[in-house]
C-alpha cells in the first residue's frame, strides 16, 4: 500500500515524587482506594494548593534533557471541566505560558539501520493527574482519588514519526531517557507512562498528496499495543479512504480506542459537548520564575543520557552497535555494572582494552542478565559485585579457568556458596594446560574409539563433527578442566595428519 | 465588676490581667446576651456554649497557674461561617454545605485558638459570601441592631451585627468586594480589609480567590488592630500569603502619622451618594484637617469601571471555585434525579445527579454569578469580558499607585447609603451590586482598607468612613483611623436593643 503514516504522540508521565503536585499526600501505587488523599487532593472547600518544588525541578530536568527551551517565567492555569475523577472539577495545568517549549528526542534506528531520526517536541508542561474511575457492578462507578494530584508531565511531539516501529522506538527511547534521569519509573502497566497517538496517512496519487482525517488513538497500554494500533490504524484509514474518499478537510479529528484482544481500533463516544475548558490563570498559586542559576544547577544534575552512552560505548569501548544498545537499553544500572566490570578488569591488566570490554560486555549481556532474569532480580540486587566478576573474568582471560568453569563458578557465587577463592579451591577448578598430558589423553581416546578415525577416513562424518565429539571426550576425561583453546589446537594438528582430516 | 458586654476587648484583657473578671464570667455574660437578644438579631448560625465555656475555663486555669496566656486570652470572637472549623459545621450560608464538617481547620482559626481566643459561635453570611445584606443566606437574613427592619449589610453581616449588638467584642469576616467594610459601616463598627496576602486564606471557603481576604471587626480601632495582629502573617499553606513582617499594630497606635496627607477621592462623591452620608464624610475630613492633616483632591479615573470589572473577575473565579459542589464527594446530593422531561432522558444519570444537586443546593444569587462567570470565561467571550476586566484591574491598580505617590491615605464613604430595608434591593441585583461601588476597587487593587463609624443619620443609622492605604501599610491605616477616633465619639455609640 502506497501511503506514509504521519504520527504524533501525546505522552503523559507521572513524576516520581514523595508527595503530590500541590499537597503533602503520598504517591505510592497500588494502595487501597482513597488512602492516598488529603483535604487538598480531595478538593475540600477551603483548601489551597501549594506547589511541590521538587516536582517542578524534575519537570525542568526532563525538559532540559529533551533540549527544550525553558521559559524564565511560567504560570499555572485552571482547566475547567466536570468529571467525577476530578475532585475540584478543574485541573491545575499550564495553558499559554508552559514552563518549556520545543525540544527534540533522537529516536534510535532499528537494528537493520533503517528508521529513527529526530522527533521534535511541541511543548512539555506540568499538571496534576486526575483520579481513576472504576466501573463496577450494578451500574455504579467508583472513584479512586489516590492518583488525583500526582505530578504529571505532558509531552506533545510534532507529527514527525513515519512508522509504527518508530513511534514505539520513540516512546521506548523516551522511557529510557526518563529512567536515566530518575524522574519517573515509566511503567505503562501501572499508568505512570501513558500515550495517545494522533495518526493519519498521506497517500500519493497522481503527483498529489492526500491526507486522511486525523484520528486520536486512546487506550494504548503497552509498547506493543502502540505499534500494533498505529499499524492497524494506517491500514484502516487506507481502506476507509478507498471506500469513502474522505480527507482531512472533510472530517474533524476523531477519537478511537484500541482493542488489544481484537487487534482493532473502535470509535469512542465523543465528549458530550465541544470542549471549552474556560482556561484562566490559577489565582491560588503564584507564577514560577526560573533564573539562570537554577537552570544551571538543573543542567548540571542531568548526567550522561542513553544516546550519548551508546555512542561512547561504540566509539571508546569499541563495542558493536548491538552490544552497546543492549547494555544501555537495560537501564542505567546495567550499563554502570558493565562499566565497573570493564574498569576493574583493565586495572588488573590494561593490555588489549577492546578485548577486555568485549569480554565484560559478553558476560554481562549473556550470563549476568540471564541469571538476573531467571531470578527476577534487578541488577542492583545481583549478588555478585562487579569487582568479583572482574576477578573471575581476569582468571578466564589469563586461562587460570576456562569459560565453562567460569560459568559454573559464577553460578556458585550467585548461589552464595562462598568467596571466589573458596569456590575455586573447593571445586578444584583450574585448567589442564600440560600439552603432553592432553596429547596423551587424545591418543587414548582415539585408541579406545577407532570408529572416530574410520568415519573421518570414509567421509561418513565431517572433520568438524569429529573434532567436536573428540573435544567433548577430552573435556569429559579431564573433568572439564582442559584448556579448550589448547585442546582445539592439538586436535587440529592431530587430525590434519589423518586421511580426510583436513578441511 | 464591669459589664463585659459593654467593654472593649482591650479593656477585657486588662480586667482579666488585674483579676477583676474571669474569662468564664466574660463568656457567660456574652452567652447570656446572645441567648437574650440573638433571637432578634440573628447574627449567629450556631453557638456552642459548652465548648466556649470549657475553653474559657481552661484560660482561667492557666492564668491562675501563672502560665503565659495568648494575646486574646479569654476574649470571645465570632467567626463568619465560611471559615473551616475542624469537625464543626461550616455551612457558608448555603444549603449545599448545610451538613458539611471540614476535617481540617483554617489557619486563622488555628491562630485564634493559639492566642487563647474563645470561639463563641459561627455567624451568618450571604451564601458563599455573595451579597451585601445577608438576605442570600439559606438560613434567613440577619438584622441590623440599629434597626431590626434593615439589613446589617453583607456578606459578613452576621459578624458585624454580632459586634454591633455586643454579642461578641470581636469578630472575623471576609472581604471580597467590601464584605467586611460595608457591614461595618452599616452596623456602626470598625472593619478592616487587609492587603491581599496579609492574612492566610487557607481554610476560607473560596468565593473569588484573587480578591478574598479575611479581616477583623471591633468596636474601635485598637480592638481591630489587636485582632489583625493575631491573624496576620505568612502561611506556608497559602502560596499567595506574603512573607512581610507583621508589625506590632498597637505599639504606636496613638501616634498620628507624621505630616499626614489625605486624598479625597473625587470619584467617590458622585451620583447615588446619600446626602447625609456625604455630609458626615465631609465633616470627618474637616476633623482630620483640624487634627493637622493636609487634604488633597485626588482622582482614581478608572473607578467607574470598578463594578463592571469586579462583576466579571469575581463571578469568573466563583464559577470555577464552586464547580466542586456537584454532589460527588461532599455537600448536598439530590435524592431524586430521575429525568423530568423527554429531553433529560438522554442525559447520563451522573450528569443529572450533578445538575439536580446544584439546582437544589445553590441559591439564586450564587447561580447568577456562576452563570455570569461561566459566560465571561467562555471561548469567544473571554477576550471581551474576562481578559478585558483584567486590563481594567491593572488600570485601577495604576490609579491607586499614582494616588499614593501624592498622598498617604485615601478617604471617602464606605457605602453610598446607610442600612437599607429588607427586600429593598434584593429584587434588583444591580442596585445591590452598587452598594459596593466604593469598596470593590480596593480588592481589585489588593490594597488595605478600613471602615470606621463617622456619624449617624437623622434616623439613627450609622455611617461609615472608608480609609485606604497602600499594600502592607495597615499600620499607617490604623494610626490614621485612630486620629479620627480620638477626636470623636462615634465609636462609642450603641444601638438600643430592647430585650
Amino acid at each position: 500500500m502506497d501511503y506514509t503514516l504521519i504520527i504524533g504522540l501525546e505522552i503523559h508521565v507521572q513524576l516520581q515524587t514523595e508527595s503530590k503536585m500541590f499537597s503533602a499526600s503520598g504517591t505510592d501505587f497500588g494502595l487501597p482506594p482513597n488512602t492516598q488523599t488529603d483535604p487538598v487532593s480531595l478538593g475540600l472547600p477551603g483548601t489551597l494548593p501549594v506547589m511541590n518544588r521538587r516536582a517542578f525541578e524534575l519537570a525542568l530536568k526532563t525538559a532540559v534533557a529533551l533540549n527544550a527551551e525553558i521559559a524564565p517565567f511560567t504560570k499555572w492555569d485552571r482547566k475547567n471541566y466536570y468529571y467525577p475523577d476530578l475532585p475540584k472539577n478543574y485541573q491545575i495545568s499550564q495553558y499559554d505560558l508552559p514552563f518549556s517549549r520545543g525540544g527534540w528526542l533522537e529516536v534510535p534506528p532499528r537494528k537493520d539501520g533503517t528508521g529513527g531520526g529526530r522527533c521534535r517536541l511541541v511543548r512539555v508542561h506540568l499538571e496534576e493527574d486526575t483520579g481513576k474511575l472504576i466501573h463496577g457492578n450494578g451500574g455504579w462507578s467508583e472513584v479512586d482519588l489516590n492518583r488525583a494530584g500526582i505530578p504529571l508531565l505532558e509531552i506533545v511531539t510534532e507529527p514527525d514519526l513515519r512508522s509504527a516501529q518508530d513511534a514505539r522506538a520513540c516512546l521506548e527511547e523516551l522511557r529510557l531517557t526518563l529512567r536515566y534521569l530518575g524522574v519517573s519509573d515509566c511503567e505503562m502497566q501501572e499508568g505512570s507512562l501513558r500515550c495517545d497517538a494522533n495518526v493519519n496517512i498521506h497517500i500519493e496519487r497522481e503527483g498529489k498528496t492526500i491526507a486522511t482525517p486525523i484520528v486520536e488513538i486512546k487506550n494504548l497500554n503497552s509498547f506493543r499495543s502502540v505499534e500494533r494500533a498505529i499499524e492497524y490504524e494506517g491500514q484502516r484509514q487506507y481502506r476507509a479512504w478507498l471506500a469513502d474518499g474522505l480527507t482531512i478537510k472533510d472530517a474533524p479529528k476523531q477519537t478511537r480506542g484500541w482493542d488489544d484482544e481484537e487487534g482493532v481500533t473502535k470509535p469512542q463516544r465523543e465528549k458530550e459537548t465541544a470542549a471549552d475548558y474556560r482556561y484562566f490563570p490559577e489565582p491560588d498559586l503564584v507564577p514560577v520564575v526560573v533564573d539562570a542559576a537554577w537552570l544551571e544547577r538543573v543542567r548540571g544534575s542531568i548526567g550522561e543520557l542513553p544516546r550519548a552512552r551508546r555512542e561512547r560505548f561504540e566509539r571508546e569501548h569499541q563495542l558493536s552497535a548491538y552490544d552497546a544498545g543492549v547494555l544501555v537499553e537495560q537501564g542505567k544500572e546495567v550499563a554502570d555494572y558493565y562499566e565497573a566490570v570493564g574498569e576493574a578488569l583493565l586495572a588488573r591488566d590494561g593490555s588489549a582494552p577492546g578485548e577486555v570490554r568485549k569480554l565484560a560486555a559478553n558476560w554481562v549481556t549473556q550470563d549476568v542478565l540471564r541469571i538476573a532474569k531467571e531470578r527476577k532480580l534487578e541488577i542492583g540486587q545481583f549478588p555478585v559485585a562487579a569487582e568479583v566478576l572482574a576477578e573471575l573474568l581476569h582468571r578466564v582471560r589469563t586461562r587460570q579457568v576456562n569459560t565453562n568453569q567460569g560459568r559454573e563458578i559464577l553460578s556458585k557465587l550467585v548461589e552464595g556458596e562462598g568467596t571466589l577463592e573458596a569456590i575455586i579451591a573447593a571445586g578444584g577448578y583450574g585448567m589442564v594446560t600440560d600439552r603432553g598430558a592432553l596429547a596423551k589423553t587424545i591418543e587414548e581416546i582415539l585408541a579406545a574409539n577407532p570408529k572416530a578415525l574410520e568415519d573421518l577416513k570414509n567421509g561418513k562424518k565431517k572433520p568438524e563433527a569429529v573434532k567436536g565429539w573428540l573435544r567433548g571426550q577430552v573435556m569429559k576425561a579431564t573433568g572439564g578442566k582442559a584448556d579448550a583453546v589448547l585442546v582445539g589446537e592439538l586436535l587440529e594438528a592431530r587430525l590434519a595428519s589423518e586421511p580426510g582430516g583436513s578441511g | 465588676m464591669i459589664d463585659p458586654t459593654r467593654a472593649t476587648a482591650s479593656s477585657l484583657l486588662a480586667e482579666q490581667e488585674a483579676g477583676r473578671v474571669t474569662a468564664e464570667e466574660i463568656c457567660r455574660a456574652y452567652l447570656e446576651r446572645i441567648e437574650r437578644l440573638d433571637g432578634q438579631v440573628k447574627a449567629f448560625l450556631r453557638v456552642d456554649a459548652d465548648a466556649a465555656l470549657a475553653a474559657a475555663r481552661a484560660v482561667d486555669r492557666r492564668r491562675r497557674a501563672g502560665e503565659r496566656v495568648g494575646a486574646l486570652a479569654g476574649i470571645p470572637v465570632a467567626i463568619k461561617d465560611n471559615l473551616c472549623t475542624r469537625g464543626e459545621l461550616t455551612t457558608c450560608g448555603s444549603r449545599m454545605l448545610a451538613n458539611y464538617r471540614p476535617p481540617f481547620e483554617a489557619t486563622v482559626i488555628g491562630k485564634l485558638r493559639a492566642a487563647d481566643a474563645i470561639l463563641i459561635g459561627k455567624t451568618n453570611l450571604d451564601e458563599f459570601a455573595m451579597g451585601s445584606s445577608t438576605e442570600n443566606s439559606a438560613f434567613g437574613a440577619s438584622r441590623n441592631p440599629w434597626d431590626l427592619e434593615r439589613t446589617p449589610g453583607g456578606s459578613s453581616g452576621g459578624s458585624a451585627a454580632a459586634v454591633a449588638a455586643d454579642l461578641a467584642p470581636l469578630a472575623v469576616g471576609s472581604d471580597t468586594g467590601g464584605s467586611i467594610r460595608q457591614p461595618a459601616a452599616l452596623c456602626g463598627i470598625v472593619g478592616l480589609k487587609p492587603t491581599y496576602g496579609r492574612v492566610s486564606r487557607y481554610g476560607l471557603v473560596a468565593f473569588a480567590s484573587s480578591l478574598d481576604q479575611i479581616g477583623p471587626f471591633g468596636h474601635d480601632v485598637r480592638d481591630t488592630a489587636l485582632l489583625l495582629g493575631v491573624i496576620a502573617g505568612r502561611d506556608a499553606a497559602d502560596a499567595t500569603s506574603v512573607d512581610e513582617p507583621v508589625p506590632d499594630y498597637l505599639a504606636r497606635l496613638d501616634e498620628a502619622p507624621e505630616g499626614l496627607r489625605l486624598g479625597l477621592v473625587r470619584e467617590f462623591f458622585g451620583e447615588g451618594l446619600d446626602a447625609e452620608v456625604e455630609a458626615a464624610v465631609r465633616e470627618a475630613v474637616r476633623v482630620y484637617e483640624s487634627a493637622g492633616a493636609v487634604v488633597k483632591d485626588v482622582s482614581l479615573p478608572h473607578s467607574r469601571y470598578g463594578i463592571p470589572a469586579y462583576y466579571i473577575v469575581a463571578p469568573a473565579e466563583c464559577s470555577s471555585n464552586l464547580a466542586r459542589y456537584d454532589g460527588t464527594i461532599f455537600g448536598h446530593r439530590a435524592e431524586n434525579y430521575e429525568p423530568r422531561t423527554a429531553e433529560e432522558e438522554s442525559i447520563p444519570p451522573l450528569i443529572r445527579m450533578m445538575m439536580a444537586s446544584r439546582s437544589e443546593g445553590f441559591g439564586s444569587e450564587v447561580k447568577r454569578r456562576i452563570m455570569l462567570g461561566t459566560f465571561a470565561l467562555s471561548a469567544g467571550y473571554a477576550d471581551q469580558y474576562y481578559n478585558q476586566a483584567l486590563k481594567v484591574r491593572r488600570l485601577i491598580r495604576n490609579d491607586f499607585d499614582a494616588a499614593f505617590r501624592e498622598v498617604d491615605v485615601l478617604v471617602g464613604p464606605t457605602s453610598p447609603t446607610p442600612a437599607f430595608r429588607f427586600g429593598e434591593k434584593a429584587s434588583d441585583p444591580l442596585a445591590m451590586y452598587l452598594s459596593d461601588i466604593y469598596t470593590v476597587t480596593t480588592n481589585l487593587a489588593g490594597i488595605a482598607g478600613i471602615s470606621i463609624p463617622c456619624g449617624l443619620t437623622r434616623a439613627q443609622l450609622p455611617i461609615g468612613l472608608q480609609l485606604l492605604a497602600p499594600a502592607f501599610a495597615e499600620e499607617r491605616l490604623l494610626r490614621t483611623a485612630r486620629v479620627f477616633e480620638r477626636a470623636t465619639d462615634w465609636h462609642q455609640r450603641r444601638p438600643n436593643l430592647a430585650s
